[in-house]
């Protein structure tokens, strides 16, 4: 590791030492996450079955699935933001964007396919302009995908006003309603395994992918190691860009139309996912892996909680709590192992804040069920 | 190891908790479940119309449960719809969220032998067996006028309208309908001497209603077919002192209308009735689950307290069941609604 001198080089190689020296116990904390994952998916499949016939259900997975692609389809670059210790809040207003874009191109008489390639590569192009905000003019992502978010959303306004783009053709709507032929797998979670496996190979396998997690840790550390820290950044954020437009698409393809409003707030359930999925939010450290069962976690326990007709609003509680509660989990449990010996008061207030949390949550949920008991 | 039991452990009871008070909620396996989907939940208007919904529920003796999602949107009623299907049930009353985006899921609700109507909100011809149209516009238009002859009385006299923009194309339909019923014998009396323009905005609507008084002194009735300017005018009444010379009609909402039909202002309003339309919709959705209908134009069905129906089919709308007259608000009624 070589050390030049910088301003803080002190804290840098404290981090430094942090990140990569225990290698580990580092890999081995994040494969237990990712069992950890797998344990709830059991659970919720397994209690999911138990209180409804018609949870397993070939048919209503298949069509239930189909509702978590687009999600899934920006989680993946988001992947790649994330451990670098960025984040795009735009990827959900770039779709929005990017669909309007199509859907007003469809209107005017193009071709759905030109449209489609347009709206990629405007996607790919709004993309672009976030990761060059970011990484060329230095400018943090949170505050200029901020920006974009409402940015790309007003474009998508300005295209489609009050009006909805519609009566595409079938062959195009196949992307989002379609199923492979002859099996009941829709064709749009097909696409997202094989972008799911590519994604997370270059995110495990490639130099590429190493260099996003030596950004994250350290990206003085970086620069200075020669790691090309800012073209790197334009790339995901790019990437980014592109499968927000791709998820686009999806979506509209899955709606068989557009109205400028498409894919609202979705953002917020793709960064709940990617860290659900054990991705560290000051990035460093994530896996592919973890993502994706995350998001079959979400979407099993969204689906579950569908038929069991608990309302909206009280799923995405259950989902919030679930998010704080796999970073709590961590420290109680080491705090209970031994590792910490000594309880500290952080971690006995961050016990207090689970029961809290945990009498809150079932407390709201009997009350909420109340109004629908008495009914 | 021993980390990883920890963790099970945790999650078991986290989820647990969760399926415990799922368990609650399990339906009463009733012969026939029909859900009412609002454009999203917390929103008093759908309330209502849950409530006639679960009126109708009762006289027919199936359950009607009443589901939306979170905020009016059409991904997250999209999910919700979906899991509906799944739990087969037996019919769907849907507001929709976007009219184009619920056709495939609508479409695949049908294919699921589940019948879809849209209520409020219309899904797009082909997502939906039939719609239960609210009001049309010949019927809005005309109850405004007859409301204002009553108010006037059998003298009559001078009436002006206050609309929104002069842009809005239902405003300006209304507006046309308004003009041919008072070519009509019996409202001979009643003379249009102006139509303003309030552009939905309260002020602007009030000053309008304010430089009305000052042009027509005379002036007996004010219609305002919009909700924000009929609620601008009442104000505009009373703070003028003018209540009992100058009368506001028009359409608005019970709970912005209540003060002004108590004081006098505005004593009758028209719209349609919410609670009506969630009741007429569960009985569509019971003849079509039944085998009664089979929602093509022309076949009759009753519903319950409102009486006999006959299904329609127009180039606009497609299929589709006229709720009836719109509904005429007045003290005497008022208090029965809240939205």
């Amino acid at each position: 590791m070589t050390l030049l001198p910088s301003p803080d080089i002190e804290s840098s190689s404290k981090s430094l030492l942090n990140a990569t020296a225990p290698r580990r116990t580092f890999l081995a904390r994040f494969q237990r996450w990712e069992w950890m994952l797998v344990g709830l998916i059991i659970v919720v499949v397994a209690l999911n079955s138990a209180l409804s016939p018609y949870f397993l259900d070939a048919q209503n997975l298949s069509r239930t699935s189909s509702d978590f692609m687009e999600m899934g389809l920006m989680m993946l670059p988001m992947v790649f933001i994330i451990v670098t210790g960025g984040i795009d809040l735009s990827v959900a207003s770039n779709l929005g964007m990017c669909a309007s874009f199509m859907g007003w191109l469809f209107m005017a008489g193009v071709n759905i396919w030109v449209a489609a390639l347009a709206a990629l590569a405007l996607g790919a192009l709004a993309g672009f302009l976030n990761g060059t905000l970011v990484a060329r003019m230095k400018l943090p992502p949170l505050v200029v995908t901020l920006g974009t978010y409402a940015f790309y959303r007003g474009v998508a306004y300005v295209l489609l006003g009050d009006q909805a783009a519609r009566d595409y053709p079938e062959a195009f709507t196949y992307i989002g309603q379609g199923k492979l032929f002859g099996t009941l797998i829709p064709f749009s979670v097909a696409l997202f395994g094989v972008l799911a496996i590519l994604f997370g190979l270059v995110l495990h396998k490639t130099t590429f992918g190493r260099y996003l997690f030596a950004i994250g840790n350290n990206e003085n550390a970086s620069v200075y190691s020669g790691v090309p820290v800012a073209r790197i950044k334009v790339i995901i954020f790019t990437i980014s860009g592109f499968m927000a437009a791709l998820a686009g698409l999806v979506l509209a393809a899955r709606f068989g139309s557009t109205r400028p409003d498409i894919g609202n707030g979705l953002e917020l359930s793709v960064i709940t996912a990617a860290v659900l999925g054990g991705v560290d939010i000051n990035g460093g450290a994530g896996t592919m892996t973890g993502a994706v069962l995350s998001l079959f976690l979400i979407g099993l326990l969204r689906f579950g909680m569908g038929l069991l007709n608990i309302q909206g609003q009280v799923q995405g509680i259950v989902i919030g709590l679930l998010l704080i509660l796999s970073i709590l989990l961590p420290n109680i449990a080491r705090t209970f192992s031994g590792k910490g010996r000594k309880l500290r008061r952080q971690s006995v207030w961050a016990m207090v804040a689970f029961v809290v949390v945990l009498a809150a949550f079932v407390a709201f949920f009997f009350w909420s069920r109340a109004a629908v008991l008495i009914q | 190891m021993k980390h990883r039991m920890l963790y099970l452990l945790l999650a078991s009871a986290m989820i647990l908790s969760l399926a415990l008070s799922g368990c609650g909620g399990k339906k009463s396996a009733g012969p026939l479940t029909f859900v009412l989907v609002p454009k999203n939940l917390g929103n008093p208007y759908f309330d209502t119309a849950n409530n006639g919904a679960q009126e109708a529920a009762k006289e027919l003796g199936v359950t009607v449960t009443y589901q939306g999602p979170a905020a009016a949107d059409a991904t997250q009623q999209i999910q919700l719809i979906n899991s509906l299907i799944a739990q087969k049930v037996s019919g769907l009353a849907i507001s929709a969220d976007d009219a184009d985006a619920l056709v495939p899921v609508g479409k695949d609700a049908i294919k699921a032998g589940i019948p879809v109507v849209s209520f409020d909100s219309a899904i797009g011809k082909e997502g939906r067996v039939l719609h239960i149209n609210q009001a049309e516009l010949q019927g809005i238009g005309a109850i405004q006028i007859k409301m204002a002859l009553e108010l006037t009385g059998a003298d009559g006299g001078k009436i002006a309208i206050l609309s929104a923009t002069s842009t809005a194309p239902n405003q300006n339909a209304w507006i046309a309908v308004m003009k041919e019923e008072l070519k009509k014998p019996e409202y001979a009396k009643l003379e249009l001497v102006d139509v303003v323009y309030g552009d939905d905005d309260d002020t602007k609507s009030y000053n309008e209603a304010q430089a009305l008084f000052k042009k027509y002194p005379d002036l007996k009735v004010i219609i305002a077919p919009t909700t924000v300017g009929i609620a601008a005018s009442a104000r505009a009444v009373t703070d003028a002192g003018l209540i009992g010379k100058v009368f506001v009609t028009g359409l608005g909402t019970p709970n912005q209308m209540r003060e002004y039909v108590k004081n006098g202002a505005s004593p009758q309003f028209a719209l349609w009735n919410p609670g009506d339309l969630g009741y007429l919709s569960i009985y569509v959705l019971n003849a079509l689950a039944t085998g009664q209908i089979k929602g093509v134009a022309g076949e009759k069905f009753t519903a319950g307290r409102l009486g006999e129906y006959t299904i329609k089919e127009d180039a606009d709308l497609g299929v589709n069941v006229l709720l009836g007259e719109p509904f005429v608000y007045n003290a005497a009624n008022i208090d029965q609604f809240n939205w």
